[in-house]
């Protein structure tokens, strides 16, 4: 089991970058441990900037500190960030065109015994809703860290979405395919495509695995790069199987099956199902617990797509 | 040095033939803000056309953007875009000249339009000029009935947290909103004493006074280890008495023999202050 948590991840990488680039700056609104970015401010006080628990000023003043040339990384609960600071996420990083980096942690029901007010089941709708706005889900520590050195390169604005808790690894350190907006195809067979997004990259492959011991093949996308999606990967995966199946730690609406059910309605005549979170709070529990309740594991996922398979 | 309290004047007819010829604008408040974007702009901001880039430039943010009016006419003015282009082509079909700030335009450092941003991007931008020890002041202009956004009493905590000194909030204090006298709608004083509980040096003056303007932005200069702030007290519709003091002229587009009118009395105000 990995210990590694991809917050942790992202704070090696900002703190690796900090060392030579000192234009870099992270901001918190109180939040810099359950970012995992207290070293950070330790060790980078000039280049750490706390907002308290204000979120939309933690997301202008990012917005003010990258229109002068800084590189800010904002790091907040995911819930509070995309939707508390929506219109700072909209008018001051996409539509001002700044070099933002959101950082949304304990992202979809983290923090699961907690509530509603602290889940962010609709951020992947709200954030790629916003022209200018790109959204990515990686699926683990090693996609964390490519896809962060990646984003170090680029200026322009990005919502980054990770979990609280520690994920089962999806890659090696050794072999971690990555092209940044490219989808990584982990599977490749031609009876079901699964294509999948941050914490249930897992469960996909586990249940393409379950699934090729009973004789049927399946595909595995891991859609990190949610906007802009990948297409192409999905129109091929889905020309290539029987039905296609999407799966998020969201809203059933507005996140990652509602863009590829669109992609594939648009593109090719495939039965396409969306499982996700339910539209309505979700039961208390740990992540996994809950996970399991509504399917979103290795054999809910195996088994949806045999009943499709077999409908 | 110009005669700025004629070119205040002369601005306020570019604003006025803009928003005539794009069928709207938010006229109340352009006319109350016009001395402060002037003072700024023709004597306080080290800021030019020619080098709009500049790391030294100082920076400036209207938060209340539905003022753009004002702004394209100051804009202009200092070389940034042409008064002819900008008056046709304000609110037309396809038009770059939209009716709150787009920084795809030279000149303009940011976006806004939704009340309550321009704080806390300023208090970012104050900060990274602290960072870098740059020589940069960032100015910052609100409205008042803006004020009832709790973004900016956010950005108004941060701005004196870390001692923002190079940092200047200007409340257009205009006293009216859409629907009436800000009191009424949503009562913000004593303001004076709410800007100095958040920790802000802050400086009462007219408004539509440039001089005291310009005399509060060089007092801000020498408040060392806090933000100024400078509670500009301005009337809205200031230049004509049929749309002075009325809320009623927040947006309201000036029928032809209105627009006369207005012209005249801003006419009048020149030839007086012409030989100032």
């Amino acid at each position: 089991m990995n210990k590694i948590a991809n917050r942790k991840v992202i704070c090696d990488v900002l703190m690796e970058e900090a060392k030579t680039d000192k234009d870099l700056v992270v901001l918190c609104s109180d939040s810099r441990g359950s970012a995992s970015l207290t070293p950070f401010f330790e060790a980078y006080p000039d280049q750490a900037v706390e907002a308290g628990i204000a979120e939309q000023d933690l997301v202008g003043m990012a917005a003010g500190l990258a229109k002068m040339g800084k590189k800010p990384y904002a790091a907040s609960p995911a819930s509070f960030l995309t939707t508390r600071s929506y219109e700072q996420c909209k008018v001051d990083c996409a539509y001002s065109d700044t070099n933002v980096k959101l950082i949304g942690i304990s992202g979809g029901i983290s923090y699961g015994a907690l509530g509603m007010s602290h889940h962010s089941a609709q951020d992947i709708a709200a954030m790629s809703a916003i022209p200018n706005m790109r959204v990515y889900l990686p699926s683990d520590r090693h996609q964390t860290r490519k896809l962060m050195q990646a984003l170090l390169k680029d200026e322009k604005c990005a919502y980054i979405r990770v979990g609280r808790n520690p994920v089962e690894d999806v890659y090696t350190e050794d072999n971690c395919p990555f092209a940044m907006d490219h989808a990584t195809e982990i599977r490749k067979g031609d009876d079901v495509a699964i294509i999948a997004c941050g914490e249930m990259v897992r469960p996909a492959v586990d249940a393409a695995d379950l699934l090729e011991a009973e004789g049927i093949h399946a595909t595995v996308l891991d859609m990190y790069c949610v906007k802009p999606l990948d297409k192409k990967a999905i129109i091929e995966a889905a020309q290539r199987a029987k039905v296609v199946i999407s799966v998020e730690e969201h809203s059933p609406f507005g996140g990652l099956g509602s863009m590829v059910a669109q992609v594939v309605g648009e593109n090719c005549s495939r039965k396409t199902v969306t499982m996700a979170l339910p539209d309505a709070p979700v039961i208390t529990g740990t992540s996994a617990q809950v996970f399991a309740h509504y399917g979103l594991t290795g054999e809910g996922i195996a088994k949806k797509a045999k009943e499709l398979l077999e409908a | 040095m110009k005669n700025l309290k004629y070119l205040s004047y002369k601005l306020r007819e570019d604003c006025v033939n803009i928003i005539m010829a794009g069928g709207g604008g938010h006229i109340g408040g352009d006319m109350s803000v016009i001395e402060i974007l002037t003072d700024l702009y023709f004597r306080q901001m080290n800021i030019s056309p020619e080098n709009p880039e500049d790391p030294d430039r100082d920076l400036f943010i209207l938060s209340k953007g539905h003022s753009m009016e004002a702004y394209y006419a100051v804009l202009c003015e200092k070389g940034f875009l042409n008064l002819e282009e900008v008056t046709r082509e304000f609110s037309k079909f396809g038009s770059k000249y939209i009716g709150h700030p787009n920084n795809k335009l030279p000149g303009i450092e940011m976006n806004s339009g939704s009340l309550g941003h321009g704080l806390p991007v300023s208090v970012g931008m104050a900060l990274a000029v602290k960072m870098n020890k740059g020589p940069n002041r960032v100015y910052v202009v609100t409205g008042d009935g803006e004020l009832a956004e709790g973004s900016n009493w956010e950005g108004a905590m941060s701005a004196a947290m870390y001692g923002l000194d190079n940092l200047v909030w200007i409340i257009d204090r205009n006293r009216l909103q859409i629907s009436g006298n800000t009191e009424d709608v949503m009562a913000l004083e004593d303001l004076k004493r709410k800007a100095e509980a958040f920790g802000w040096n802050v400086i009462s003056v007219d408004g539509n006074d440039i001089d005291e303007v310009d005399a509060a932005l060089e007092k801000a200069k020498v408040c060392k280890g806090k933000p100024t702030c400078v509670i500009a007290n301005t009337i809205k519709g200031k230049g004509s008495p049929i749309m002075e003091n009325k809320a009623g002229w927040h947006h309201h587009l000036p029928t032809q023999e209105e627009y006369e009118q207005i012209m005249q009395d801003l006419e009048h105000q020149k030839e007086a202050l012409k030989d100032e």
